[in-house]
C-alpha cells in the first residue's frame, strides 16, 4: 500500500480494530441505551487523543483540556439552545424568546454575542475556532516565554478554575451551575429520539477517525519527528535552528480543536453542556484516560477513554456507594504495573506472543518492515 | 377503579388509627387496607411495559452517595428507603412489593442524565425518587419528558418550573420566603434587611423574590443590601464589616455547603450573635443537617423558615422520627428535605392506588388532589401545578443542634411556581 509511509503494517491493523469495535461490534452487540454511552465515551477520547500529541509525543501536559472540550461543548449547546428557545416554547417566560435562564436572571434580550449563534456554519466553525484561538494566546503567552513542564500545567490547571468560575459567575450569559439544559433539534431534527442517537453516535465515530488519521500524520510527518526530538532534547533542537516555541503553540492549539469537536460532539448526545465537564477535576480524568491507554499511542487513547468510563459506569452501577474506590485501585494498578498503559501492555506483552505464534507458523517470512519503534 | 377511593381511604381509616393510637403505630398509620396481588392483574395495571410483575414493581432511587452532595443527598435516601420499607410491609402497593434500583449520581450532573436514561430506558423503573441540586433536576429533565418518566423531587427550590413528569415534593420559593417575611415583620418589628447568599441560581431567584415582597408587599421596609459570593467561599469579614455599618433589622442569608460553617462562625467572631436579635439572623438553607456542620453553638439564635422539623410535636412525626432513628441510628438528624423525600413514595402510592394502574399517564392524571394525612409534617395535597400545599414554619436554632418551632402558618400555603408580581 502506498500508505506504508504514513502508516505501518501494524498501525493498520490497529485501526482497522478499533474501526471494526467501533462501527461494527458495539452497534450490535450493545443496545441504545448503551450505544448511546459508549457515544459519549468516545467524544472523551477526541480529547484523550490530542493529549497523546501533546503530552505523549510533544512533552507539553496540559492540565486544562476541559477547557477547550467545554468551549466546543459550549458553542453547539448555544446554537442547539437559541433553536430551542422559539418564542412559542418560551412563551410562558416575562421575556419569551430568550434562553430560559437568561429570563431568571433578568435578561431583557439577548447578549450580543450570542447572536452569531443563530447560524449554523458560524456555531460549528466556533466549535474550532474558538478553543483553537484561546489555546493559541495561552499558546503564545506561555511558550514563547518558555514557560514548560510543571509550570504550563499548574497554568493550564488554574485556566481551568478560572474558566469554571467565570462560566458560574456569569449565569445570566452562560446558564451558570445548571450549564445549557434542555436541547431539543439541529435544524429541526430532534436530537433525543434513539434514532437520531445512533445516527450521532456513527457521526462521531466518523468524525473520530478522521481525528485519528490527522494525529497519524502528526506523528509521521518531520513535525511529529520534531515533537519527539523536542520532548527528549528540547535544547538540542533550539539550537539546530528550529523555533521551537511555534511547534508547542501549533501541536497544543491541534489538542484544543480535537477537543473542541469532542465538546460538540458530547452536547449533541447527551443534550446538555455545563461546567462540571470544563473544570480541574474532569481536566484531569482527560490525562488519566490518556495515561491508562499510553499516552505514547494515539489509539491507545481511545482505549482508556473507552475503559476508563466503562468501567465508571459499571462499576458504578455495581456498586453505588463504593464504585469510587474500584475506579482508585485501577488507576493505581495501572500506573505501578503498566507505566505505558494499555497500549504498553500490547506492544510490550501480548503483540510479541502474537508475532512469535505468528512467525513459528510461517518461518521463513521476515518480521515486518523496520519501521523506527516508539 | 373507583375514583378518588384512596383518600377516603387514607383519611378516614388513619384519623381512626391515630386516634385510637394503636400499638403498631406505623404499620396502622398507612393505610393498612389490603389489596391483594391477584385483584390486579399484571397486564390491566401496566399497559406500557414498565417493570411490574405478579408480585413486585421496581422504581429508581437517583441521587449522589458520592461527591460533593453526598451528604446533602444521602439524607434523602435513607428517608426513601424507610418509605418504601413501610409500604412493603404494609403489604406494597396495589398488592405488589417495591423493588428499587439505587444509582449513584456522583454529584455530576451529566452522570444523573446517564443514570437517569438508565433507569427509565434499561430498568423500566415505575417512578424515580431522586435528584438534589436544581442543576440536577435541569440535566434529566429532559430524559423524564423524553421517555416519560416520572420524577419525585424533594427538594426546596427556586421554582419557575412545572414539569408533567416531576411531582415536587419541597417548597417553592415562595413557600418558604413569604410567610418568613411577613413574620420576621409583624412579630419582631424588622423593617430593613440585608439579603446575602451562594451565587447561584437558587439564592438569586429566592433574594429576588424576597427583595420584591419586601419592597412592593411590606410597608415601610427596605432592602439595605444585596450579596452573593460563589459556593465554597470561606471569607465573609468584609459583608460582615458592612452589615455592622448598615445595621439591617435582618440578615437574610441564603448560604449554602461548606461555606455555612465560616459564614456563622465568622458572624460570631465579629460580634453578631444571633441569640441577642441585633440583627436578627433568619435562613432558608440552614437544616438541622447543615447544623451538624455548623455546630450548634455557633448558630443558636438564628431562625430558619422551612416546612418541617425534626422537633415537631404531632403524632405523624414522633412515629416518622422513631421509625427513621430504628433504621439509620440514634444520631442521625432529620432536614426538611428529608422529609420531603420520605413524602415521594408515599405520594406515589397513593396516586397509583387512585388511578388503579401504574401507568404513567394515569399516575399523573391521578396526582393533583392526591393528599397524605400521614406526613411527618402534617397533612400535604398535591396542587394542580405539581406542587405540595404545606405549611411554612418558623423555627429557632438551639446549641442542640435542633430547631425549636416559634411559628406556623394557619392554613397550607398554595404552591405558586410563577409568582405574579415576582418576576
Amino acid at each position: 500500500m502506498q500508505s506504508s509511509a504514513f502508516m505501518t503494517r501494524k498501525e493498520l491493523i490497529g485501526f482497522l480494530i478499533l474501526a471494526a469495535l467501533i462501527f461494527i461490534v458495539f452497534p450490535v452487540a450493545l443496545d441504545n441505551f448503551r450505544l448511546n454511552l459508549f457515544g459519549k465515551y468516545l467524544t472523551y477520547a477526541f480529547v484523550a487523543v490530542g493529549l497523546a500529541l501533546c503530552w505523549g509525543a510533544g512533552g507539553i501536559l496540559s492540565l486544562g483540556q476541559g477547557v477547550f472540550f467545554g468551549l466546543g461543548g459550549y458553542c453547539m449547546a448555544m446554537f442547539l439552545k437559541l433553536e430551542a428557545s422559539t418564542p412559542e416554547n418560551t412563551a410562558i417566560q416575562s421575556t419569551p424568546g430568550i434562553p430560559d435562564f437568561m429570563d431568571w436572571n433578568q435578561l431583557k434580550e439577548l447578549p450580543w454575542w450570542w447572536e452569531p449563534f443563530y447560524s449554523l456554519p458560524i456555531a460549528l466553525a466556533a466549535v474550532v475556532a474558538v478553543p483553537v484561538i484561546f489555546a493559541f494566546i495561552i499558546g503564545v503567552a506561555m511558550f514563547t516565554r518558555r514557560v514548560g513542564g510543571v509550570y504550563f500545567a499548574i497554568i493550564t490547571q488554574a485556566f481551568a478554575a478560572i474558566m469554571t468560575i467565570l462560566i458560574i459567575g456569569q449565569q445570566g450569559y452562560t446558564g451558570g451551575v445548571n450549564g445549557i439544559t434542555d436541547l431539543r433539534t439541529l435544524m429541526g431534527w430532534d436530537i433525543r429520539t434513539d434514532e437520531a442517537k445512533t445516527i450521532l453516535y456513527f457521526v462521531n465515530g466518523a468524525l473520530l477517525f478522521v481525528v485519528l488519521l490527522v494525529a497519524q500524520y502528526v506523528r509521521k510527518s518531520k513535525l511529529g519527528r520534531l515533537l519527539i526530538a523536542m520532548r527528549d532534547q528540547e535544547d538540542r533542537v533550539r539550537f539546530s535552528g528550529y523555533n521551537v516555541a511555534n511547534f508547542k503553540i501549533f501541536i497544543f492549539c491541534l489538542g484544543a480543536a480535537f477537543a473542541g469537536i469532542g465538546g460538540a460532539m458530547f452536547t449533541l448526545q447527551v443534550g446538555f453542556m455545563s461546567p462540571t465537564l470544563v473544570g480541574i477535576v474532569p481536566s484531569i480524568e482527560m490525562v488519566i484516560f490518556c495515561a491508562v491507554g499510553g499516552r505514547l499511542s494515539i489509539l491507545g487513547a481511545v482505549y482508556g477513554a473507552l475503559l476508563v468510563n466503562w468501567a465508571k459506569t459499571s462499576l458504578s452501577e455495581s456498586f453505588p456507594e463504593l464504585w469510587l474506590l474500584g475506579l482508585g485501585a485501577l488507576f493505581i494498578a495501572v500506573v505501578m504495573f503498566f507505566p505505558n498503559g494499555l497500549a504498553g501492555v500490547w506492544s510490550e506483552k501480548i503483540e510479541p506472543r502474537l508475532l512469535a505464534l505468528f512467525n513459528q507458523k510461517k518461518p521463513s517470512r521476515p518480521t515486518p518492515d523496520g519501521a523506527p519503534a516508539e | 377503579m373507583s375514583d378518588g377511593f384512596s383518600e377516603n381511604n387514607s383519611k378516614g381509616v388513619n384519623r381512626r388509627a391515630v386516634l385510637a393510637g394503636g400499638t403498631a403505630l406505623t404499620a396502622s398509620l398507612f393505610m393498612p387496607k389490603n389489596l391483594r396481588a391477584q385483584d390486579f392483574a399484571t397486564a390491566d395495571i401496566n399497559t406500557t411495559g414498565l417493570a411490574v410483575t405478579d408480585d413486585t414493581v421496581t422504581i429508581g432511587i437517583l441521587h449522589s452517595v458520592t461527591g460533593t452532595m453526598a451528604i446533602s443527598e444521602t439524607g434523602s435516601v435513607q428517608a426513601e428507603k424507610l418509605a418504601i420499607s413501610q409500604i412493603n410491609e404494609q403489604g406494597g402497593i396495589l398488592g405488589r412489593k417495591i423493588e428499587y434500583i439505587q444509582e449513584d449520581g456522583a454529584s455530576d450532573w451529566p452522570t444523573f442524565a446517564e443514570k437517569a436514561r438508565k433507569l427509565l430506558v434499561n430498568d423500566k423503573v415505575a417512578s424515580v425518587m431522586g435528584c438534589w441540586t436544581s442543576a440536577s433536576r435541569k440535566a434529566v429533565l429532559p430524559v423524564f419528558e423524553q421517555h416519560n418518566g416520572f420524577l419525585y423531587y424533594p427538594t426546596f427550590y427556586e421554582g419557575l418550573e412545572q414539569s408533567p413528569n416531576v411531582i415536587y415534593t419541597g417548597q417553592e420559593a415562595t413557600q418558604q420566603i413569604i410567610a418568613g417575611l411577613d413574620w420576621v415583620n409583624q412579630t419582631k418589628g424588622a423593617k430593613s434587611f440585608y439579603l446575602l447568599g451562594s451565587d447561584y441560581i437558587w439564592p438569586r431567584t429566592s433574594n429576588k423574590i424576597a427583595r420584591k415582597h419586601i419592597e412592593n408587599f411590606m410597608e415601610g421596609c427596605e432592602v439595605v443590601g444585596e450579596e452573593y459570593y460563589p459556593l465554597g467561599h470561606t471569607q465573609f469579614n468584609s459583608v460582615i464589616n458592612k452589615i455592622r455599618l448598615r445595621k439591617p433589622d435582618v440578615i437574610y442569608a441564603i448560604v449554602v455547603g461548606g461555606s455555612n460553617v465560616a459564614f456563622y462562625k465568622q458572624l460570631k467572631a465579629a460580634g453578631i450573635d444571633p441569640t441577642e436579635e441585633g440583627p436578627i439572623v433568619l435562613t432558608i438553607s440552614v437544616t438541622e443537617d447543615e447544623i451538624r456542620g455548623i455546630g450548634g453553638e455557633n448558630i443558636e439564635g438564628a431562625y430558619a423558615c422551612m416546612k418541617y422539623f425534626q422537633s415537631l410535636e404531632n403524632e405523624n412525626n414522633i412515629a416518622f422520627v422513631k421509625a427513621f432513628k430504628e433504621m439509620w441510628g440514634e444520631d442521625i438528624v432529620i432536614g426538611d428535605v428529608t422529609q420531603a423525600a420520605y413524602l415521594g413514595p408515599w405520594l406515589w402510592k397513593a396516586a397509583v392506588e387512585k388511578a388503579g394502574s401504574f401507568d404513567v399517564d394515569k399516575v399523573r392524571e391521578a396526582s393533583p388532589g392526591i393528599e397524605l394525612t400521614t406526613a411527618p409534617e402534617g397533612y400535604v395535597k398535591i396542587h394542580e401545578n405539581h406542587h405540595l400545599w404545606s405549611k411554612t414554619r418558623v423555627g429557632r436554632a438551639q446549641a442542640d443542634g435542633q430547631y425549636e418551632v416559634v411559628f406556623e402558618t394557619a392554613e397550607l400555603v398554595e404552591p405558586d411556581p410563577f409568582p405574579e408580581g415576582y418576576q
